[in-house]
């Protein structure tokens, strides 16, 4: 029995074993890499952030055609598949839900998302959107290991499945990993990226401006590294004077 | 020589029959003469005025776009971070340029007390920039208010408290000072204009007051030798140089430098790990939720250090303002008749090494969160930084300095 | 000679120091001069809008903004297009000939359909913006006013097709922004039309 139980946890939750001892000190469990240059990724986080986040949450600072210039995505693509409550693609990503409601339904107001990336880090909410388990005690059905008594709902559980926590031995407190106790239609792989590609995304919108930031300091340093030359040749032409 | 020469030194002329441009120019440039052997640790002069500028440049565009009320200062910083063109650049250059401030004037102050700059007859010019020091850190605590994150608000509101330390009146101060019974619309609004005028306007008065000091007495050097002892025939130093061009050239090696540096931090880590941007600085302040570990930006964490380690607010506090007043003190504290750390014995040498190490340790150590061996380690740290400075009358009477040569000696 | 030498070098140093540093400061004047430009909030609300006009009655006008300017839509019945022939003699530029609009509405109604006058609500003296002043209105302009706007800063008076009357301060007719029909109800102020453009 305990075989079969072993078996069924999947080695994404395995790797959980190693990271819950950082997860009492708040830190995040898992470690996802960002990659601003990986535009498929980026333009399917924004699918998904547009899909799933955006019933809830707004990205009030990032605007549209912002989004659809940096990511590379078509304009036409933007209007028909992108854009929620708005027909003006120089909009800023405004969630449908009124603040008011969702703190009704919630508890709530589900917070911003413009600037989590920056705020909590892109490893938080990797790890937050990786741990969520089944939990008949909460509200919404459901716990979180990252960010423990979460008010947000499993809204992703139509494609990772449902999660049930798998205890340390003789124990009910600690839990050792995560098993899949209903399929969804993404296969752990499958979700892990698909969250890497969210994750990547959210990067992004926290902070529009790093997609220019390193090309043009690139080119500002080589250029202060000719300005050195030159005015360090000067330097050493007029301290021949002193002796 | 060309018309254009002639029609440039004719209006120069005019000018100066009218104000004593071409005095000023040699007084303070042409005709300065600085000591020949200045070193490495003696670019951090320039480097403030340089940086001062950037502040100033990046500070004023800012103001075109920053709105200082509770309601939309966030917002109109995420507007110049997004929206406004290249507004992201200035606000980096600015949030870098704070931190890089205090990394160049914490040198520049280690540089006098390397080579005992504020000794007799620099006195005033220390306290000149004491001041300057002083008025820095109330900029960059008032401008750290204005992003009105939740560090901002927390730090601000921490900050405020501690002058409610203050017996019978402490209460009433706070108060007045926020204007509010909390941090509030109204407080950000005051620290703006203290920020972007009154502060200002103040450092300009100082520097140029600290800069007309120094070129009074003349500059000090590495070997602590007063130049002006030995002049030629012409009453020129013998171990002077014109600042201009000399160290003018010298200077702009340093500022790129500098610069590439700078730009390291703006174009490849603006956040600098947290420590120059917080994260939690990302989240829109909220009157009702402190987060969970609040620090004071890092060049605050040494005297914070202090503060924490005191178990008493009054205390806490008087013993966080003496550590950066004792500073002040420092040109009657110190008893040696040698100026320079390399004609001074081991104690000093030593007690500076041991000062050094303490201020960077308490500045790690106000980083972190306060468990019970970092404050213990804090109160160590911080006896050696009192050490420092109640001790030196004593230490520097009697310690067993070298002989100082007549001129200077390198370079 | 050997100082010669050293000092030619030198002023070829300081000449090679001037031109890339002063490259340097000129290019760091970019950021700083740039940012004045309309940022993208403004191009956001610069950005063209739509006006439904499936509600709007013969005289009715419909104020909205774009560019932050305010933009008339005005709905004529047949009896101010017919009027607005007769009053030619009394106009400055009856025929609109001093460059104030589009070439598709460089015509007598001085729009894209004869309907429909689409204007931006300032006027061309200094700016202020002029109040409407419907045909049925009581008015003191005379026995010929067809309606139109007047001008409260300083006086200046425009008939039903933004046309400006002469004996007034303003100089030239108020402007026809660039629009579009998207379909017979809904107008987009901001886009130039097809129609009339070779």
């Amino acid at each position: 029995m305990i075989c079969s139980m072993l078996r069924s946890i999947s080695a994404v939750s395995l790797l959980l074993l190693a990271g819950i001892a950082s997860a009492a000190s708040d830190g995040p469990i898992y470690h996802v890499d960002v990659d601003m240059d990986d535009e498929a990724s980026l333009q399917r986080g924004a699918r998904l952030f547009v899909n799933y986040c955006m019933g809830c949450h707004s990205a009030k600072f990032m605007r549209y055609n912002r989004m659809a210039e940096d990511l590379g995505i078509p304009e036409t693509v933007l209007e028909d598949n992108l854009m929620f409550g708005t027909d003006k693609v120089g909009e800023t990503m405004q969630t449908a839900m009124p603040a008011e409601q969702a703190e009704e339904w919630f508890g709530v107001a589900p917070p911003d998302l413009t600037l989590t990336a920056r705020s909590r880090g892109a490893d938080w909410i990797y790890s937050y959107l990786m741990t969520f388990y089944r939990d008949p005690a909460s509200s919404t059905g459901f716990n979180n290991l990252q960010f423990p008594d979460a008010s947000m709902p499993h809204v992703l559980a139509e494609l990772q499945g449902i999660k049930a926590p798998v205890y340390e031995d003789g124990d009910d407190e600690h839990i050792a990993g995560l098993e899949t106790v209903v399929e969804g239609s993404m296969s752990d792989d499958e979700y892990a990226r698909a969250m890497r590609d969210l994750v990547n995304f959210m990067a992004y919108i926290s902070e529009p401006a790093q997609m220019q930031r390193y090309q043009i300091g690139f080119w500002v340093i080589f250029y202060l590294l000719i300005l050195l030359g030159v005015v360090y040749a000067l330097k050493r032409n007029f301290w021949r004077d002193i002796h | 020589m060309s018309r254009f020469g002639k029609a440039v030194d004719s209006t120069i002329g005019w000018i100066d029959a009218r104000f004593p441009l071409i005095k000023m120019w040699n007084d303070h440039l042409a005709q300065y003469y600085a000591p020949k052997n200045f070193n490495f640790w003696y670019y951090f002069g320039s480097l403030a005025l340089l940086v001062l500028v950037l502040q100033f440049l990046t500070g004023i565009w800012l103001t075109m776009n920053y709105k200082p009320s509770a309601e939309n200062a966030f917002a109109s910083v995420e507007y110049i971070m997004r929206d406004v063109e290249w507004g992201w650049l200035i606000r980096y250059m600015h949030s870098t340029g704070a931190s890089a401030f205090f990394i160049v004037v914490y040198l520049h102050m280690f540089r006098a007390m390397l080579y005992g700059s504020y000794k007799k007859p620099r006195e005033l010019i220390w306290i000149l920039g004491m001041f300057i020091y002083l008025c820095l850190m109330a900029e960059a605590f008032f401008g750290y208010l204005l992003p009105w994150g939740q560090m901002s608000y927390w730090g601000a509101q921490v900050i405020i408290s501690l002058f409610g330390a203050i017996p019978f009146i402490g209460e009433e101060l706070t108060l007045w000072i926020r204007g509010d019974f909390n941090v509030s619309d109204i407080t950000l609004n005051r620290f703006f204009a203290l920020h972007v005028i009154a502060l200002p306007l103040l450092l300009v008065g100082l520097v140029f007051l600290h800069i007309i000091a120094l070129h009074e007495v003349g500059s000090n050097n590495p070997d602590g030798v007063e130049i002006k002892n030995k002049k030629d025939a012409n009453g020129v130093p013998l171990d002077g140089i014109r600042f201009h061009p000399y160290y003018t050239v010298k200077d702009m090696v340093g500022m790129v430098v500098f610069l590439i540096l700078f730009a390291m931090v703006v174009f490849f880590a603006p956040e600098m790990g947290g420590y120059f941007l917080e994260h939690a600085n990302f989240e829109p302040a909220d009157p009702l939720k402190t987060p969970e570990h609040i620090a004071p930006v890092w060049y605050f964490t040494p005297f914070y250090a202090i503060l924490r380690a005191v178990p008493d607010k009054l205390f806490g506090v008087l013993a966080m303002g003496a550590a950066v007043m004792l500073f002040f003190a420092l040109p009657w504290l110190d008893k040696s008749p040698v100026k320079s750390i390399r004609y001074r014995g081991w104690k000093y040498r030593g007690a500076l090494t041991a000062f050094a190490i303490s201020f960077v340790a308490l500045g790690w150590l106000g980083l972190q969160a306060a468990t019970p061996t970092y404050t213990w380690l804090a109160r160590f740290f911080a006896v050696v930084y009192f050490g420092f400075f109640l001790l030196m009358p004593f230490y520097t009477r009697n310690d067993n300095d070298k002989t100082v040569p007549e001129r200077v000696t390198d370079r | 000679m050997c100082s010669d030498e050293v000092n030619r070098k030198r002023r070829n140093l300081i000449a090679a120091t001037t031109v890339v540093g002063g490259a340097g400061a000129a290019a760091t004047a970019v950021p700083f001069l740039s940012s004045w430009q309309p940022s993208a909030r403004a191009r956001a609300i610069g950005a063209p809008v739509e006006v439904d006009i499936s509600d709007m009655q013969p005289g009715d006008l419909k104020r909205t903004q774009w560019q932050g300017k305010p933009v008339w839509v005005l709905r004529r019945g047949d009896e101010t297009i017919d009027e607005l022939a007769r009053i030619e003699g009394e106009l400055r530029d009856p025929d609109s000939s001093v460059e104030q609009q589009p070439a598709y509405a460089r015509n007598e109604y001085r729009s894209l359909k004869p309907e429909y006058l689409v204007v931006v609500g300032l006027c061309t003296h200094l700016g202020c913006s002029p109040s409407y002043k419907a045909p049925d209105e009581d008015n003191d302009f005379g026995d010929d006013w067809i309606g139109g706007f007047f001008c409260p800063c300083h006086g200046s008076r425009f008939d039903m097709a933004g046309r400006v009357y002469k004996g007034v301060p303003a100089p030239t007719n108020m402007v026809v922004p660039p629009y579009k029909f998207i379909s017979d109800n809904r107008i987009l102020i901001g886009e130039d039309s097809s129609e009339g453009v070779a």
